[in-house]
């Protein structure tokens, strides 16, 4: 793909004239060059006397040698004067955030060493062109097993790829308000990770568009991860019907019992339950007093306000608040997917799919409009699930067992687990927080980072995010990053559709990308999917290797 | 400024009266012969020291004596000179150059010469390669820009307009030279917006 482009020599911008570290450097534009043809966000490379340096664009902007001219313009209808004074009395001038040192290419340690970040600027009237596709190959690596084309930078063709490897091991963020291609986004970073083999994805699905297929902007179908790798890809189901009507039989139809929701699930439904801090605490004093499980269950079958008013006195809570809580959790009931049952299998059935290297796909069906259902079973199969792994885990300290694979969970409207009034108790808290420790990290989605705890926004690794416009969430995303002011115009200028600021550990600098095509047949194929056709010449070639040709 | 350039070979159109390392002072081999502004011209020799005419001016040879308006009722200028031909010797013609540069040892530098021309060397008009050759960079414009004399903007103008013509391509030329100017006229932008004004008018 390009191959024809990388004939083109790099486009020459103009020369370092002055700037700094932190400020970044100036770069004033050749008359060859407009500012037009530059765009915030460009990679550019810079040609110091000893050292390559590798920035990005943060600024445009407009410049005079002569404070008269911008009072009394000259006669640009004459092209004439319009060609002379373009470029030399008038000029662009474009400053450079320098990112990266590359050093002498000659020098074998350096490339061994890889790209540094940069702790000086370029020298006076260094050359300064546009970065060539060699020059993102040895930022970014070459595509390889765990690193992942996730597109391409600005106006480039080259292939920008992440470092699943390290992207793995810890939390991340999808950011962007709705219709900016979060979900494509997100699919497309869960197909790499399935891909590299990097660790295995547990994605609680609430509008069940990443399991069998889901819908572009432009209202097309797209495959999703079980279509492309069948053999890879469990979908689970917690509305069968709806798994069945699109067409897609389940692997798994997931059930809940009253009996597993913990005190702490009721704290997360806390916000979308409407319910007061002493409603929510009074499950604690409900557990206390029925004794570990089934609590739920014999909260919920009492009847009328006197038996309620009752036990809250037993237990010396509120009598409104309780009758509250009750009223609220009644609406669990409704759920078809919660039972009486008190041995469902739905957390071990999940753990023994992953401990097979296949990735689990929860679709909610029509749960998932309903909120509390989502952050129900989100928390409480993944507290169960990490509960699992810290075991694991300690037993492979203990060499009694084996690592367990490393779990990627997907969230989506994050913001309902991390608050941060329950960030701080939550599952999800905890995982954000602890980092790799256990081998689990989240993946999150989210339209509202602002509502996102601070504390677990500065633990995720890595942050890729479409166009935010609220101040407080662009805030929120940029909080703690070098260059903050610099990005800020960056992210605000990004386009509506398909593009995406990623920076963090698993990139070497922060990068604008134009997210690769996904839901087209030939995306699907640059994603290692074959259609009927190629499996069957693949099967037929196999054949002819394993009992050589075939003969009539 | 599109005319095509004389391209014979020229003799000496006068002789260094008066010199210092800045400037030379020419007076004509005959009345009215100067170059006119603007034009490459050169001491005589090998070691050839190059000027831009800057300023032309015809005035009687003894400062003493003014000339006086001598045409009779509606005579032309053609007539009276007919009629007096002791003019042409009582008159002189005379050009100063701004020293841009000269060859020493077959190299053309363009910037001052160690010493001036000697006096009473011929001064010839340069021909259409040396023109070439002397205009392939503008390293001498700050000379023009810096004349103690004339207006050096409207020399520099005419210069270029000249030498644009010896070009082959004289737009590029003029382009190029434009922006030289524009970088050396940083500060100066009313100013270079007249030189350029000049140059495509």
């Amino acid at each position: 793909m390009t191959d024809g482009l990388t004939q083109d020599p790099p486009r020459h911008l103009g020369m370092v004239v002055g700037g700094s570290l932190t400020q970044g450097v100036e770069v004033r534009l050749d008359t060859a060059a407009s500012t037009e043809d530059v765009k915030v966000g460009t990679f550019v490379s810079i040609d110091g006397a000893r050292m390559r340096f590798f920035g990005v664009v943060t600024e445009v902007s407009l410049g005079a040698s002569d404070p008269t001219l911008a009072t009394t313009p000259p006669d640009v209808s004459n092209p004439y004067i319009a060609q002379v004074v373009l470029g030399t009395s008038a000029y662009g001038t474009i400053t450079v955030e320098p990112m990266l040192t590359m050093g002498d290419p000659e020098d074998p340690t350096v490339i061994l060493d890889g790209p540094q970040p940069a702790k000086t600027v370029p020298a006076h009237f260094s050359q300064v062109a546009q970065a060539s596709e060699l020059d993102i190959e040895q930022v970014f690596g070459g595509e390889d097993k765990t690193r992942f084309w996730i597109g391409s930078p600005l106006d480039m063709e080259a292939r920008l790829c992440l470092d699943l490897g390290e992207f793995v091991k810890r939390s991340n963020g999808v950011f962007g308000k709705s219709g900016t291609g979060k979900t494509f986004l997100t699919r497309l970073l869960l197909a790499g990770i399935l891909q590299s083999d990097t660790a295995v994805n547990l994605v609680f699905d609430m509008q069940s568009e990443y399991g069998w297929m889901g819908y572009s902007e432009a209202g097309n179908e797209v495959k999703g991860l079980k279509q492309l790798f069948s053999s890879k890809v469990a979908v689970f189901s917690l509305d069968e019907e709806s798994s069945r009507r699109r067409g897609l039989t389940p692997d798994y139809v997931v059930r809940i019992g009253f009996d597993e929701v913990q005190p702490e699930d009721v704290q997360m439904l806390r916000e979308t339950l409407d319910l007061s801090d002493v409603a929510a605490d009074a499950a604690y004093a409900l557990q206390r007093h029925f004794g570990g499980k089934g609590w739920l269950r014999e909260f919920l079958s009492l009847e009328g306000r006197e038996s309620l008013f009752e036990l809250a006195n037993d237990i010396g809570v509120n009598g409104q608040a309780l009758a509250r809580l009750h009223n609220r959790l009644t609406r669990l009931q409704r759920l078809d997917f919660m039972d009486e049952g008190s041995s469902h299998d739905s957390v071990n059935q999940i753990l023994t799919y992953l401990d097979r290297g296949m990735h689990v796909v929860l679709e909610f069906g029509r749960y998932g409009s309903n909120l509390a259902a989502y952050i129900l079973v989100a928390n409480l199969l993944t507290r169960r699930i990490h509960e699992r792994y810290v075991r694991r885990k300690e037993q492979a300290a203990g060499r009694t067992s084996d690592e367990p694979r490393p779990l990627v969970i997907t969230i989506e409207e994050a913001h309902k687990f991390l608050t941060p009034a329950v960030a701080e108790q939550t599952i999800f808290g905890n995982i954000a927080r602890e980092m790799r420790k256990y081998n689990v990290t989240l993946l999150v989605v989210d339209q509202r980072p602002s509502g996102i705890d601070s504390e677990v926004m500065s633990q995720l690794g890595t942050k890729i995010t479409c166009l935010l416009d609220s101040e407080g969430d662009v805030n929120a995303v940029l909080t703690g990053v070098s260059g903050n002011r610099k990005l800020r115009t960056v992210l605000s200028r990004l386009e509506s559709k398909q593009q995406a600021l990623a920076f963090g550990h698993a990139l070497p600098m922060p990068v604008v990308v134009r997210i690769r095509d996904y839901g087209t047949p030939d995306s699907y194929r640059e994603l290692g999917f074959k259609d009927a056709v190629e499996l069957k010449a693949q099967v037929e070639r196999d054949v002819e290797d394993l009992f050589g040709p075939l003969d009539g | 400024m599109n005319e095509p350039p004389e391209v014979e070979s020229f003799g000496p159109v006068g002789e260094v009266v008066a010199a210092s390392t800045t400037e030379y002072l020419t007076q004509c081999r005959a009345l009215y012969g100067a170059p006119p502004l603007g034009t490459l011209v050169k001491s005589e020799g090998h070691d050839a020291i190059y000027g831009i005419v800057g300023e032309v001016a015809t005035q009687s040879i003894d400062p003493g004596r003014r000339p006086m308006a001598m045409g009779r009722h509606d005579e032309t200028s053609e007539a009276v000179y007919k009629r007096n031909p002791q003019l042409t010797r009582l008159l002189a013609t005379e050009f100063r150059s701004v020293v841009v540069g000269y060859r020493a040892n077959g190299t053309l530098h363009r910037y001052l010469a160690p010493l001036p021309p000697k006096i009473h060397s011929s001064v010839f008009q340069c021909d259409l390669d040396e023109a070439i050759e002397f205009s392939g960079s503008l390293d001498f414009v700050p000379l023009l820009l810096a004349a103690p004399f004339g207006s050096q903007d409207d020399i520099i103008s005419s210069f270029l307009r000249a030498a644009s013509t010896a070009h082959p391509d004289p737009e590029r030329f003029l382009v190029e030279a434009g922006r030289d100017l524009a970088n050396l006229l940083g500060g100066q932008f009313q100013r270079l917006n007249g030189i350029l004004t000049r140059l495509t008018s």
